[in-house]
């Protein structure tokens, strides 16, 4: 075990004296221990009270079933309908997700560099956002049929809005001497873009990207709820008019493992390529 | 008078801006005056005098309503090359290390950089005695290195006009003393012809040979003043009886209307 050797003395210059000599004590070690396991203690605390409350007070399966109840759910479908409906959603998702950034970060290059494209554009894209994505839903899935496209697109609709909108701020967030700078060494304005402005609105572009992650999602399923062969969002509707509410329950599950894992991976993208753009807690 | 032209002079300079709604404001009025080769003048004046509306007319970043800038004898009609500037904020940027933000404008004007831009990069840190933090991040400097990196990129592409717009104002007290001394050394090293804004009467009157002092609304030149101090000038300039001298008639004159 050659690694506690090495890192031990790496740490130790940094250390005040007396901590290298005395050590926390037992006590200090337990609450330490139990501050950094607290959030998954309370979830634990929380399946508990569930399982044990649902039991006591014999609340009826339908209407919420215990922990317990939803494992089984799980089981009570094959693996491949859970591969294959799982698939289905996080494939819409992602493609909403990716044509969102295709398109709204150009947009928003556009919008930061022309006050006159800012003015006409900028009124219909809010005016698109502010169209309930569930009351277009239906109207979409007609016009574009029924293939992954509508869903797509719906995905597309819900995620781009903060992509577009967030850019654009931090595109204009850049200090105006900068922008000096760059006229004063005669540079186009297209490296002034790429160079000096984009960089900078990186911290902007990641906030939108992690809140688009949730949000892509939820177009996906909002999508399938309209009209849909495979999906979790789907599968939920199709569970829940049998009333197998534990099968709906696992599908949520599912749901929000995606929407947390995204968020996660594209977090995770943020502090592997762009660390400066995190504030320091967080690196 | 030489033959050679001035490096910088104005000649009957209005600089008048359109607001919005249409109202104009008159930022500079008829300036007049002529700043040499090598010489190190500092432009003194409350805020909203127009300073500022000044460098970026040196710099080709704005154009005179009226009356002309010129660059050697040359009409400035749009940013040369031959000028860096350094800004009140370091403004440096985050996803580069300071060696990547000293050869930036190298980088930013054409493209890539050469081995030989990163030498004169190596050479501009130790001049501004940041060697040792070539590749650390921008984070981990204090404000008055952040500006002295600042200067190095300034230095980069070996300009001969200097525009400083009130580069140390952002500092603490100390570190702004600290660096005055810092820039008359580098300035002393890399001779240039340096046009510094300021509205410390103390720094502008250490670090200049002439001092323009400014009146607001319009911003005017009030008068301009020759230091007497000698160089080079260290600690003791700061106690020589011409120093206060000059520095209680600026004031005086800046605040004349108080103390009538």
């Amino acid at each position: 075990m050659p690694s506690p050797t090495i890192s031990a003395p790496a740490s130790s210059p940094v250390m005040p004296p007396e901590a290298a000599t005395a050590g926390p004590t037992p006590g200090q070690r337990a609450r330490a221990l139990g501050f950094r396991f607290a959030p998954a203690l309370a979830f634990i605390g929380l399946l508990i009270v569930w399982e044990v409350g649902c039991r006591v007070f014999k609340v009826p399966t339908f209407l919420l079933p215990t922990p317990t109840m939803i494992i089984a759910g799980a089981r009570e479908q094959s693996l491949s309908i859970w591969t294959v409906n799982l698939w289905a959603t996080l494939r819409v998702a992602l493609m909403g997700y990716m044509v969102s950034i295709v398109v709204a970060i150009p947009m928003a290059m556009a919008l930061a560099s022309s006050k006159l494209l800012a003015r006409t554009l900028y009124p219909m894209i809010v005016v698109v956002h502010s169209m309930p994505i569930v009351a277009i839903a239906p109207i979409i899935v007609v016009t574009l049929g029924a293939s992954d496209l509508p869903r797509v697109v719906i995905t597309f609709l819900i995620t781009f809005f903060p992509i577009v909108v967030t850019t654009t701020a931090g595109l204009l967030a850049t200090p105006e001497e900068l922008i000096e700078l760059s006229r004063s060494l005669r540079a186009d304005r297209a490296r002034e873009m790429l160079n000096i402005r984009l960089p900078f609105a990186l911290p902007y572009i990641f906030s939108a990207l992690k809140i688009s992650t949730t949000l892509s999602v939820v177009g996906a399923v909002v999508a399938e709820f309209v009209a849909a062969e495979h999906g979790l969002g789907y599968f939920i509707q199709f569970a829940t008019s049998f009333f197998k509410i534990n099968q709906s329950f696992a599908a949520l599950i599912l749901l929000v493992t995606i929407s947390l894992a995204f968020f996660q991976f594209v977090g995770m993208l943020q502090r592997v390529f762009a660390p400066w753009s995190l504030p320091k807690s967080e690196r | 008078m030489s033959d050679t032209p001035p490096v910088i002079s104005f000649s009957g300079v209005d600089q008048v801006f359109t607001r919005d709604d249409r109202t104009t404001v008159t930022a500079l009025k008829d300036l007049n005056f002529t700043v040499g080769r090598h010489e190190f003048v500092a432009v003194l004046g409350p805020s909203g005098c127009g300073k500022s509306t000044l460098l970026r007319l040196i710099a080709g970043l704005v154009f005179p309503t009226r009356g002309k800038v010129d660059i050697y004898g040359q009409q400035v009609v749009e940013p040369r090359d031959e000028i860096g500037i350094v800004f009140q904020r370091p403004t440096l940027l985050p996803w580069f290390n300071v060696l990547g933000n000293v050869t930036f404008p190298f980088r930013h004007k054409y493209g890539r950089v050469t081995e030989a831009e990163k030498a004169r990069a190596h050479e501009l840190l130790k001049l501004v005695d940041l060697e040792q933090f070539a590749t650390s991040s921008i984070d981990q400097l204090s404000g008055g290195m952040q500006q002295r990196v600042a200067i190095a990129r300034a230095l980069l592409l070996d300009p001969d006009i200097m525009l400083m717009d009130e580069p140390f104002s952002a500092l603490d007290a100390l570190t702004r003393d600290e660096m005055s001394f810092e820039l008359l050394r580098i300035w002393t090293e890399r001779p240039k012809t340096v046009l510094f804004i300021t509205h410390s009467i103390p720094e502008a009157v250490l670090l200049a040979d002439r001092i323009i002092v400014m009146s607001p609304r319009p911003g005017a030149v009030r008068e301009i003043l020759d230091v007497p101090l000698p160089r080079p000038r260290s600690f003791d300039s700061l106690s020589d009886p011409r120093f206060n001298a000059l520095a209680n008639h600026i004031r005086s004159r800046l605040f004349a209307r108080h103390a009538a």
